[in-house]
């Protein structure tokens, strides 16, 4: 659904900005992994695309509020890093399909890189509601680029943090702390977001261990709302055949050993309708 | 006074003169989720092609000023399943549809005309020709009369006489009045203009084109007076003949301007991408404009620019009603 929502706060969070919108609509059909779209611009925009965020924490004050973090990288995030509370934002969503959630209270290990860690911090609130353990593994090319580690640390069993430069916690990327977390927790899942080389990494870690991992991808998308068809990544089916499937609409959670992420970007020559026929083209 | 926003797509009375352009509402169930479908003049789907078809890499989408690039490859299901699940969707709710078809041979168009002949649900049948000529090395149907008119012959031949053909034209030649005569000579209905012009961009951190390939379709508000363009020129050399205009449609004023150039429907692209509820705000918006301007039907401001200047407001066009023998 669509919502124009009221900017309630705004605040930086190291490297990052969060946002805090009222929209009551949004907050109270969230589930852990939804993103939200964002028209940037203003009214007469020339940016005709929307942004897509995933949401980092929903509250009930005010009717329902949904916080999102992001980088100010590009033209449009750079618009949205202006805003002042009260202006107002034209959201739709809830988008995608959450995450699946174990039915046992089982141990989960939640990765996250960069900004994309927010989104597991709603995923850990619904984990430990189910008796579930949660330990993180977060990570950044920087100690001011790992978000999030204060409310891992309160809320999680144990919380692993990772920096390329090693100005925080172990020096390397969350994967080379992954697997003796996944081993000294001994985890039944892992649950992931980041970019994909990240996930990439992620899903071969757990794929050794041979326990389920789910990965939220961020994909680059124009609408969020599955009809430009410009978020598409080959991803394997229950039927074993790859299909280009949108990152908006059939994601942005994938199970990660579905996704192949050594092909994305480019269509793999035995995805449904590839050029020249795949393997299993009908003709 | 409320205004009569009916129009007619040849024999075809849609309730209001606002369609989704093809491709850029998928097949409907999408945006059904925001609003119903019924409150559209028409729902276009994407171009419909023979054999399932993956597309082409990402990164296919690239935003420029006012627009966006994009290199989809009419990425689809192909005709199988769009006649088993997706078109017994929309009319099974009764809701007009444009079937938009893609293909790369005069035969595979005319298979698909064969396939869609007896399918029940279809309003109309739009024929994009911007797909690559497999048989004149790759070269889009839609940049030379006779390619395009061979496809249409051959289409409108097979299509029950009962369903309209429309033929969807590219900015991208000479002379699109020759190209849309054409078009009509071959047995077209009525024409759509105009589909994406192609454009490209770089990117300038990776030093490569923004798009995997290489060059894509411009759409959004950058290309309104390009569609504007078209829309005016074939109206005034074909005043008979029903467009659909589209390109860079955001808001009931660009519409409007279609409209007045000669546009009997409307079509809406980029927008929705923009805000799914754009067809309904546009179909508001254009019904406010032309009661303010004291129009009482959406039939009477149809090409009315076209009147000399300093004429005195009246009714150049025939009624559409009258018109469609």
């Amino acid at each position: 659904m669509q919502v124009t929502g009221t900017v309630l706060t705004t605040r930086r969070v190291d490297a990052y900005h969060a946002l805090t919108v009222v929209a009551p609509g949004i907050a109270e059909r969230f589930r852990p992994g939804h993103f939200v779209s964002v028209a940037v611009g203003g009214a007469y925009t020339s940016m005709v695309t929307r942004r897509a965020f995933s949401i980092h924490d929903v509250k009930s004050d005010y009717g329902g509020t949904v916080e999102l973090v992001f980088t100010a990288g590009g033209r449009g995030t750079a618009w949205l890093a202006e805003r002042r509370a009260r202006d107002t934002l034209d959201l739709v969503g809830p988008l995608g399909r959450p995450f699946p959630l174990p039915r046992d209270p089982v141990h989960c290990v939640l990765v996250g890189s960069e900004y994309g860690s927010a989104v597991l911090f709603p995923l850990a609130d619904a984990l430990l509601a189910r008796g579930c353990r949660v330990d993180f593994v977060l990570g950044g090319a920087g100690a001011e680029r790992v978000f999030g580690a204060m409310r891992a640390r309160r809320i999680a069993e144990t919380t692993t943090l990772t920096t390329e430069d090693g100005s925080l916690g172990l020096r390397g990327k969350v994967t080379d702390a992954l697997p003796s977390v996944i081993a000294d927790t001994r985890a039944d899942a892992v649950y992931a977001c980041g970019p994909m080389e990240t996930l990439r990494a992620v899903t071969a870690v757990a794929m050794e261990f041979d326990i389920p991992v789910q990965v939220a991808v961020e994909e680059q998308m124009a609408c969020g709302i599955g009809v430009c068809m410009t978020c598409v990544i080959p991803v394997i089916g229950d039927d074993g055949a790859t299909r280009m499937v949108r990152a908006c609409a059939e994601g942005p959670v994938f199970r990660g050993e579905r996704v192949r992420f050594e092909d994305v970007g480019t269509i793999p020559f035995d995805a449904l309708g590839a050029p020249g026929g795949g393997a299993r083209h009908v003709s | 006074m409320s205004v009569d926003m009916r129009t007619f797509l040849a024999h075809v009375e849609l309730v209001n003169p606002i369609t989704t352009a093809a491709g850029c509402a998928s097949s409907g169930r999408e945006l059904a989720q925001f609003f119903d479908l019924h409150r559209l003049g028409a729902l276009t789907t994407r171009s419909i092609t023979m054999a399932p078809r993956a597309g082409r890499p990402t990164p296919r989408m690239a935003e420029t000023p006012s627009g966006m690039l994009n290199a989809v490859g009419l990425q689809g299901p192909g005709i199988e399943a769009f006649l088993e699940r997706e078109l017994p969707w929309l009319a099974q709710r009764g809701i007009k549809t444009i079937v938009s078809i893609g293909g790369g041979t005069v035969a595979e168009y005319s298979e698909l005309a064969r396939r869609l002949a007896d399918a029940p649900g279809v309003t109309a049948l739009e024929v994009n020709l911007s797909c690559p000529n497999m048989e004149d090395r790759g070269r889009v149907f839609a940049r030379e009369g006779s390619a395009a008119a061979e496809v249409i012959a051959s289409v409108r031949s097979i299509m029950r006489y009962d369903v309209p053909v429309i033929a969807k034209l590219a900015p991208d030649v000479a002379d699109i009045v020759a190209v849309a005569r054409a078009c009509v000579d071959a047995g077209a209905d009525a024409l759509s203009m105009i589909n994406n012009p192609l454009g490209m961009a770089i990117d300038t951190e990776t030093l490569r084109p923004s798009l995997a390939a290489v060059t894509g379709g411009l759409s959004g508000p950058a290309i309104l007076p390009l569609a504007v363009r078209c829309v005016w020129q074939v109206h005034a050399a074909l005043p008979g003949v029903p467009l659909i205009g589209m390109g860079g449609v955001m808001t009931g004023r660009d519409a409007f301007q279609l409209v007045l150039a000669g546009a009997c429907v409307v079509g809406v692209g980029t927008a929705l991408f923009h805000d799914p509820y754009a067809c309904l705000r546009i179909e508001r918006e254009l019904e406010d404009l032309l009661r303010a301007r004291g129009l009482q039907r959406l039939a009477d401001a149809v090409g009315l620019a076209h009147r000399p200047p300093g004429s005195a407001r009246r009714h150049l066009l025939v009624d559409t009603e009258e018109s469609t023998t």
